[in-house]
């Protein structure tokens, strides 16, 4: 068991890679229970999202999830976030922002700072915000035989479900008590795979119940350990090593989730300057020839001088070679560039490959 | 050799002691199994040159897991006298035989009076215990 952001959480249940390889293979359980989720209601919500968050959420249809970012007034990332509109079971609508763990507090903060009770009150326009990670678990359900595993928990037809979309489904089981979750078929892995919300009283129940139903498939739990690795193979980006409030989304690749050119956020106008250029060092992917990994903090140079430095780095149980990610100036970053990379004094070499480094053949579900 | 038989330092290394040809002290060196069990997923280990000095509580090699990089420490003071390539490049079997072919470097012993600071396999146990706790 590790901390992180104040949860005690497994960073592996046995091997790492025999975890990860559970995941790609067939399917992996992972607790994710410690992500912040916070709900925004009312007839404000929308225009109040649109004008905190860089992505356009006023025209999302119902069931849609979208990736986004918080941004500082300097474009610097607070947070990146998944925003999914959902309909409770009195037809109202609803907003649920999964932020990280580690920045929960201060995305509440920042929220509450965008949202003085002039704001939320204003007749007509009312936004009803509320922190509901200390009352809900999560569980992320991912790999090719996921959909197997859950669908018989599950009241609606999850094959019908596309990527990025999800909904209020029924638990069906006695250990739900009849309660309900939000499934949507997101994740942090490169599969497909689904991401569950229910009540932290039910969780523990349902977690066992899909242990149960995922035995014959070779479902693994799943911990911390093999999360990383799964993320990094798909070339996602991880707050606190890729994302700080120092870099902005046109250096970590992300300048997809900036829609510049609709409502006013805090940072859009540092965006559109950013934007421009000149442009600052720039996330890109490294695999190492050899088998020692190049991990967060080691230096990446060119020619006996630094260039930039790793965020994350492993041994990949996929590829079978070391893989990392970094920042390095952008005239280094074209793929194919030689790079090198300090190893506890060893220079390694290094070579700038694309993004993702995994890709599954079988998408799953259309887009 | 067993478990039971064998010294430990506080850093999880085993060390075996016979005597050599000329009536010196060699010491083999070796990872404990519950070091190998709480590293899991090895992928690349760094062992010394035939040759080099070392001392004890001084990292002579590194062995990577797939989450960290961890040194390892030489428990006596001496001079490596070999060093286990086979392992090096067969990771995965090293938890297999961690008292055996698992071992990783052997040491002329330069000081003996340092062998008596290492733990017994009871005195091991217990820290190993204690470290499980946590």
């Amino acid at each position: 068991m590790v901390g992180f952001a104040g949860w005690a959480m497994p960073m592996q249940y046995g091997s790492i890679i025999d975890e990860h390889l559970a995941t790609r293979s067939t399917a992996g359980i992972i607790d994710i229970s410690h992500m912040g989720r916070l709900r925004f209601e009312g007839p404000g919500a929308a225009v109040f999202l649109a004008e905190l968050l860089t992505r356009r959420v006023a025209d999302m249809e119902l069931g849609q999830i979208r990736y986004s970012l918080v941004t500082n007034d300097r474009g610097g990332i607070l947070d990146d976030v998944l925003v999914g509109y959902y309909r409770n079971e009195h037809g109202q609508p609803f907003y649920v922002v999964v932020v990280n763990a580690s920045n929960r507090q201060k995305i509440v903060d920042w929220v509450k700072a965008h949202l003085p009770p002039e704001r939320a009150e204003k007749p007509g326009h009312e936004v009803v915000f509320s922190d509901l990670s200390a009352l809900w678990a999560m569980f992320a359900i991912q790999g090719p035989r996921s959909i197997d595993i859950l669908q018989p928990l599950i009241d609606i037809d999850l094959r019908s479900m596309r990527y990025y979309r999800g909904g209020l489904v029924q638990i069906l089981h006695p250990a739900a008590q009849r309660q309900g979750g939000i499934i949507s078929r997101t994740g942090y892995t490169g599969e497909d795979g689904f991401e569950l919300s229910l009540g932290s009283d039910i969780a523990l129940g349902v977690w066992e119940a899909i242990l149960q139903l995922g035995k014959p498939f070779g479902l693994a739990p799943t911990g911390l350990g093999a999360r990383d690795t799964l993320r990094l193979e798909a070339g996602m980006p991880l707050y606190g090593h890729e994302l700080s409030e120092e870099i902005d989304p046109f250096q970590a690749g992300l300048g997809f989730a900036c829609h510049l050119r609709g409502y006013d956020f805090p940072g859009r106008d540092a965006l559109v300057q950013l934007e421009k250029g000149p442009h600052r060092d720039v996330r890109v992917g490294l695999e190492l020839p050899g088998r020692r990994p190049a991990r967060e903090g080691y230096s990446i140079c060119k020619d006996g001088q630094p260039v930039g430095r790793v965020t994350s780095g492993t041994f990949s149980p996929t590829l079978q070679k070391p893989i990392a990610m970094g920042y390095v100036r952008p005239d280094l970053a074209a793929t194919g560039t030689t790079l090198c990379v300090d190893i506890r004094g060893h220079l390694e070499e290094a070579r700038v490959v694309e993004l993702p480094f995994y890709r599954r053949n079988n998408k799953g579900a259309s887009k | 050799v067993t478990p039971d038989k064998l010294l430990y330092a506080k850093t999880h290394e085993w060390v075996s002691v016979e005597a050599g040809p000329a009536g010196e002290k060699i010491a083999t060196v070796g990872l404990s199994d519950f070091a190998l069990k709480a590293l899991t997923d090895l992928v690349y280990m760094d062992l010394p040159q035939i040759g080099r000095q070392v001392k004890a509580g001084e990292p002579f090699g590194e062995i990577e897991s797939v989450k960290a990089v961890s040194d390892i420490y030489s428990p006596v003071d001496g001079q490596i006298v070999a060093a286990n390539a086979d392992i090096a490049q067969n990771l995965q079997h090293l938890s297999e035989d961690p008292y055996g072919d698992g071992w990783l470097v052997k040491i002329r012993v330069s000081d003996s009076a340092g062998l008596a600071k290492l733990m017994d396999f009871e005195a091991y146990q217990k820290q190993c215990a204690e470290e499980g706790e946590h």
